[in-house]
């Protein structure tokens, strides 16, 4: 908790809801505390000063002051208001799904993580800037994998501790990496996990994100099996996300749906 | 137990309220039990109609009088019915009627999609305004979902799925409200409102 009655903080709005007559209660990722909540009184008239400040994806300087119990924004100034994320659905629906993973891994009063916030920040800014969200978004999955101590082990075999060699392997959820083809073969629950997928997978896990973008164009030169790639690695990483926060995610399903 | 069972009731059920905690709930309680006669009586017929006398009209889904298909807007010959103004919620197509200069026919979605609670296309009563625009009989489309990030998805995603029937699909302008003030405004609606100018005559 901090010390003072009002501080400054760095943040992003992650999720918004009305709140009494015509205030907004905000879920923030911020700079300073981690996540908090704050409301902002009268954020749903018309003339309010904040409310287009405080919108979802939004990254803003904010005061905050203490109330009772929640924290009350009595400032709030745009840094970025990511418009290129509002005006395509499917950008839209990426960045939601960076917010909600954000949302759902953190909890309030866990205290501030500054390394997840910039990772939060530069993610939405590459999902705006860049044509396909796909690395960006696989990019920022594995590193708040990092971040929040859920590093998956893709070097050894999570059950042996051998190391992984150059074959297709199996993933396992529960061990949390990958299990290679002979401890595999008895092992109830495993999930087929390709040569390929898995070499992206630990590039970006090792990788900075511009190394890790140089390998994209691997993926467009042989467009078919990039996608498939592209997909099996979405659907392995939303898997595991599933098993992990114990309940399925809002976001793959809009994203499916919005499409083209 | 302190309170008669029938209070006690009352309070419980009124603090399922949204905005009523305990304390407030006691407080009505008490306040109706003290009131006259008429009071209760008149809140529970209310309560009762409310649920049973309501319906959603057929035609553009605003609440409607039970038993009815379609309703007052949607009946009157005096609208225009070539023009639609799709909404989140019936509150706005009062808000809209308050103003007294519109009109044309409404489409209640009955939300706004939202990627984060997961709330998707189907929903929403897409399909139908989708429906009613491939009739033909309806030349624009007027968006007037709320100007937030999940209005602009919904309005965003309407466009996507009416450009294929070439109706005229506008959105409410966006810009500086009135007493609102300059300094405080956000780029967004600074930008929509620098782009949106208009001539003064």
């Amino acid at each position: 908790m901090p010390k003072f009655r009002s501080f400054r903080a760095d943040s992003v709005v992650l999720r918004h809801s009305d709140w009494g007559e015509a205030d907004r209660l905000l879920t923030l990722y911020t700079r300073e505390q981690g996540k908090v909540r704050a409301l902002a009184k009268g954020a749903r008239k018309v003339t309010s000063r904040k409310a287009g400040h405080i919108e979802p994806f939004t990254h803003v300087t904010l005061q905050l002051a203490k109330g009772r119990d929640l924290f009350i924004v009595t400032q709030a100034e745009t840094v970025n208001a990511f418009l290129g994320l509002r005006d395509d659905l499917v950008k839209t629906g990426y960045a939601a799904y960076i917010l909600e993973l954000l949302d759902r891994f953190t909890y309030e009063e866990e205290g501030p993580n500054p390394s997840l916030f910039r990772l939060l920040i530069e993610s939405l800014e590459r999902v705006e800037k860049e044509s396909d969200a796909w690395l960006a978004v696989r990019y920022y999955e594995m590193r708040l994998l990092d971040f929040l101590g859920f590093r998956p082990q893709l070097f050894e075999c999570a059950n042996c501790g051998r190391e992984i060699l150059p074959e297709d392997q199996f993933f396992s959820f529960t061990a949390g990496g990958v299990i290679c083809p002979r401890c595999g073969q008895g092992l109830p629950n495993l999930h087929l996990i390709s040569l390929e997928a898995l070499k992206y997978m630990r590039h970006f896990q090792r990788s900075s994100y511009r190394d890790a973008s140089r390998a994209r164009p691997i993926l467009e030169a042989r467009a078919e099996q990039g996608q498939s790639i592209q997909k099996e690695t979405e659907v392995l990483m939303q898997g595991y996300f599933t098993y992990l926060l114990e309940r399925e995610l809002n976001t793959p399903g809009f994203i499916k749906r919005v499409k083209p | 137990m302190l309170l008669p069972e029938s209070i006690q009731s009352l309070i419980t059920a009124l603090e399922r309220l949204p905005g009523i905690g305990p304390k407030s709930a006691s407080r009505l309680a008490f306040y109706l039990l003290r009131a006259s006669e008429d009071v209760a009586q008149d809140l529970s017929v209310a309560l009762a109609n409310l649920k049973a006398n309501t319906a959603f009209c057929q035609e553009c889904f605003n609440i409607t009088e039970a038993g009815r298909e379609r309703c007052e807007v949607c009946e009157s010959p005096k609208r225009d019915g070539a023009v639609v103004c799709v909404v989140e919620e019936a509150l706005d197509v009062l808000a809209l009627e308050r103003t007294g200069g519109y009109q044309g026919k409404y489409h209640v979605l009955q939300g706004v999609l939202s990627p984060i609670e997961g709330i998707g296309p189907d929903d929403l009563k897409i399909k139908e305004l989708v429906a009613r625009v491939a009739n033909g009989e309806i030349k624009e489309v007027i968006l007037a979902t709320n100007p937030s990030m999940e209005g602009d998805a919904t309005a965003l995603y309407l466009q996507t799925q009416l450009k294929q029937y070439g109706v005229h699909v506008t959105r409410l302008a966006r810009g500086l409200p009135m007493g609102g003030d300059l300094e405080y405004a956000d780029q967004n609606t600074l930008l929509r409102a620098l782009s949106g100018r208009q001539e003064m005559s």
